[in-house]
């Protein structure tokens, strides 16, 4: 097992044998035909399509449909690891949603000085409209998805903290769901925690945020923008798992004060929407006028507490990648305590200094768009050619504050499966948070998101990452 | 002055609606200098969805069309009492930061002719005295004319056309007021003009915020701070965040509006 010692890999050391987390799947995994595997991950291929999860990939010319790679080497995580990441993630969570809550009413981290105006006032995520918009149980971002990478034995970051609307969960448990399928005798032989009570607590998390005007026990529906959309699959797959509506814009109509979708039985209102459409076009009436998504009137009704929005308008304010500098001090303002998980260094090109500094030093570090997500738009200096960089130079220059750059991480590296046998392949995590008046709940797992492509940095499946089993093991 | 107030939209639509909504924003705001005696939205053709106050402490209201209607009604009458403050408002209140009124919008956003008309007149030193001369100079670039094209110009737009009806000085008012570093506001209200009980409309200024006095009025239309005479019903960062009625509507067929305004002292 060949590994450049520069990158940490999880599942071998520098020593001879695996890992201890790895230790029993290594077991199994040696008792197995590397030719007898690889014609079972092509079987979990045939599957994944027969279930139709597919992923629309934007900036390829016409707008692709394709399968997200599934590797079947499962990333394992031990229970003590989880655990840190775990109360990690949850300080985090309810930083953001006090945070959100703050800066939608007293704004007291600005007047403390802790957070400069400017990156409110001059960010377009803020919504005047949320101003003093207090959501049911004052949650505002309900469904997380915090975006780790790990470097080292204890050395985990955050890297974005996705609070608007992360997506992916459908692979967490489609992931599971095809190991299960395939491989039942090593789960009797490793003891891996479930994360097929997700539907199940998503429904029962979002009904606990019911609205004022909710009386009885809370209707939910998924809000979709449609079929296009890239992630309409698991909106669909969200929707049938929880056992709730799939609603699109033009279904829904303001009735008696309330949101209501059209059923064989007439209008029934919504209780709590779970909206997988963005603030620009979720109500014509009061964000974007030529929205044909989204559903005229709905923040009315939302002010008026006729409905709760998870997650919130305006939640993008704390997800953007300039406010994410500021995360330490956030978690420290709201909950008193320093944060548990660490953030990566991030130089603020609105900043002249920073500027300055990675100007100097482009081809050392990934610059990202404050607003951007997906991988799009952002540059990997050390993967970058001479040409890309310059290019980039003069974007940077034109928009500095546009801009955030972090020191290009060694990211962990878990094996994947090749014709060559095992071969090591960066990856990153992102776990699911659930939120609620009733507390914070983590699913033990998430979406291993890998890197295919050998040395490649970018693990985003609109870049050509693959994904993986996510294992938590049980204590 | 006792105020008693008349207001009347009608919409008339060539074939019938099958689903429309309005938001309107027609309740006068309360405050210690203008105290609304009685007041009373009627709707004929529609139903009355939701209410909430809005950031900028507006009465929203979210009306829907009964299905299938080709004309709907919304009727507002009542009793203001107002005392004249010289157009002083005064401190800032709310959760809205100060900030969000220096902040563009597309009606307010500053280009090459507001930085011009701000670049182009003597500035007083104290910003009172500033204020006062942009909205003069605005009247004088922008002459008051109704013979406009298209209800919702932007402030560069407006100054390109030069002239305009209260909205359009408000607007560019507002834009050269934000150039020039203080916050400041659209106003939707009512007038009464002295010799009229019929008034042509409703009525539009501008607030811009003078540090140690808080918000002050400027009438820019009418070359004066409001009066006794004015009724203050919305606020926001331009027309769109505090117009009277604004709406969608499914469905074709032209729409045709007529308002009836009464002001008249009691």
């Amino acid at each position: 097992m060949a590994n450049t010692p520069r990158f940490y890999d999880e599942m071998f050391g520098t020593g001879d044998g695996p890992r201890a987390p790895y230790r029993d799947y290594d077991a199994w995994f040696s008792g197995e035909e590397v030719n007898n595997l690889r014609r079972k991950s092509m079987q979990a291929e045939a599957l994944f399509r027969l279930t139709g999860i597919t992923f629309n990939v934007y900036g390829m010319g016409e707008e692709t449909e394709r399968l997200i790679p599934f590797d079947i080497v499962p990333r394992i995580i031990t229970a003590k690891e989880w655990s840190t990441l775990e109360r990690g993630i949850d300080q985090r969570v309810r930083a953001i949603n006090s945070f959100l809550h703050d800066i939608y009413h007293r704004q007291e981290i600005i007047r403390a000085g802790r957070v400069p105006a400017e990156m409110i006032a001059r960010n377009d995520a803020f919504l005047p409209q949320m101003i003093g918009v207090a959501p049911p149980g004052n949650i505002y971002t309900h469904i997380v998805g915090t975006d780790l990478v790990r470097t080292g034995e204890n050395d985990f970051y955050v890297l974005e903290d996705n609070a608007r609307t992360p997506s992916g969960v459908s692979y967490m448990l489609e992931n599971r769901e095809t190991m299960l399928h395939m491989f039942p005798e090593l789960f009797s032989q490793v003891k891996v925690r479930r994360v097929s009570q997700y539907p199940r607590s998503l429904r029962r998390s979002l009904a606990a945020c019911q609205p004022p005007a909710c009386s009885d026990y809370p209707t939910v529906a998924v809000l979709t923008p449609g079929i296009h959309n890239s992630a309409y699959y698991e909106h669909a797959f969200l929707a049938d798992q929880m056992g709730v509506e799939l609603v699109e814009g033009a279904d829904l109509r303001v009735v008696d004060g309330r949101v209501a979708m059209r059923t064989t039985r007439g209008y029934t209102p919504i209780d709590v929407l779970y909206r997988r459409v963005d603030d620009d076009f979720l109500d014509p009436m009061n964000f974007n006028a030529d929205s044909m998504l989204g559903v005229p009137g709905i923040l009315d009704v939302y002010r008026a507490g006729g409905i709760t929005i998870a997650n919130a308008p305006g939640t993008g304010i704390a997800d953007d990648k300039a406010i994410y500098s500021y995360m330490p001090e956030i978690v420290e303002f709201y909950t008193g305590e320093k944060a548990i998980l660490k953030n990566v260094p991030t130089y603020r090109c609105s900043e002249p200094e920073a500027l300055k500094y990675v100007l100097d030093n482009l081809a050392e570090l990934v610059v990202k768009e404050v607003h951007g997500s997906g991988g799009y738009g952002m540059l990997v200096g050390p993967a970058a050619s001479k040409k890309e960089i310059a290019g980039f130079r003069a974007k940077l220059m034109a928009k500095p504050g546009n801009y955030i750059a972090q020191p290009t991480l060694s990211l962990s590296t878990v094996p994947i499966l090749t014709k060559a046998g095992l071969a090591p392949r960066h990856v990153d995590l992102r776990p699911f948070a659930l939120a609620s008046p009733k507390g914070v709940e983590i699913i033990p797992g998430g979406l291993t998101r890998v890197a295919l492509k050998k040395g490649s940095l970018v693990v985003n499946s609109s870049q050509g990452g693959g994904t993986k089993d996510t294992w938590v093991l049980e204590d | 002055m006792q105020l008693k107030i008349s207001h009347t939209t009608s919409y008339h639509y060539d074939a019938p609606v099958p689903y429309a909504l309005q938001q309107l924003r027609l309740r006068p705001k309360s405050r210690p200098d203008q105290i609304v005696r009685s007041w009373e939205v009627k709707i004929d053709g529609g139903q009355r969805q939701v209410s909430f106050e809005d950031e900028h402490a507006n009465t929203v209201e979210l009306i829907s069309f009964d299905p299938g209607v080709s004309e709907i009604t919304v009727h507002c009458a009542g009793e203001v009492h107002v005392t004249d403050t010289a157009g002083v408002i005064g401190k800032h209140t709310g959760f809205v930061p100060l900030w969000l009124f220096e902040r563009s919008t597309s009606l307010t956003a500053i280009g090459p002719q507001v930085r011009s008309l701000v670049a182009g007149f003597d500035k007083p030193a104290e910003p009172l005295d500033q204020l006062h001369a942009l909205s003069a100079h605005v009247l004088e670039m922008v002459p008051y004319s109704t013979d406009q094209t298209s209800s919702e110009l932007s402030a560069e737009q407006v100054l390109s056309a030069r002239h305009g009806v209260c909205q359009d000085h408000a607007h560019v008012f507002i834009a050269a007021a934000r150039w020039l570093g203080f916050p400041a506001r659209y106003v939707s209200g009512y007038l009464m003009m002295n010799d009229r009980v019929d008034q042509d409309a409703s009525h539009a200024w501008a607030e811009a915020y003078v540090a140690g006095l808080g918000w002050v009025g400027f009438d820019i239309s009418n070359a004066m701070s409001p009066d006794a005479r004015y009724v203050r019903v919305a606020t926001g960062l331009d027309y769109l965040g505090a117009a009277p009625i604004s709406g969608m509507r499914y469905g074709k067929g032209a729409e045709n509006m007529l308002v009836k305004l009464q002001v008249e002292q009691q």
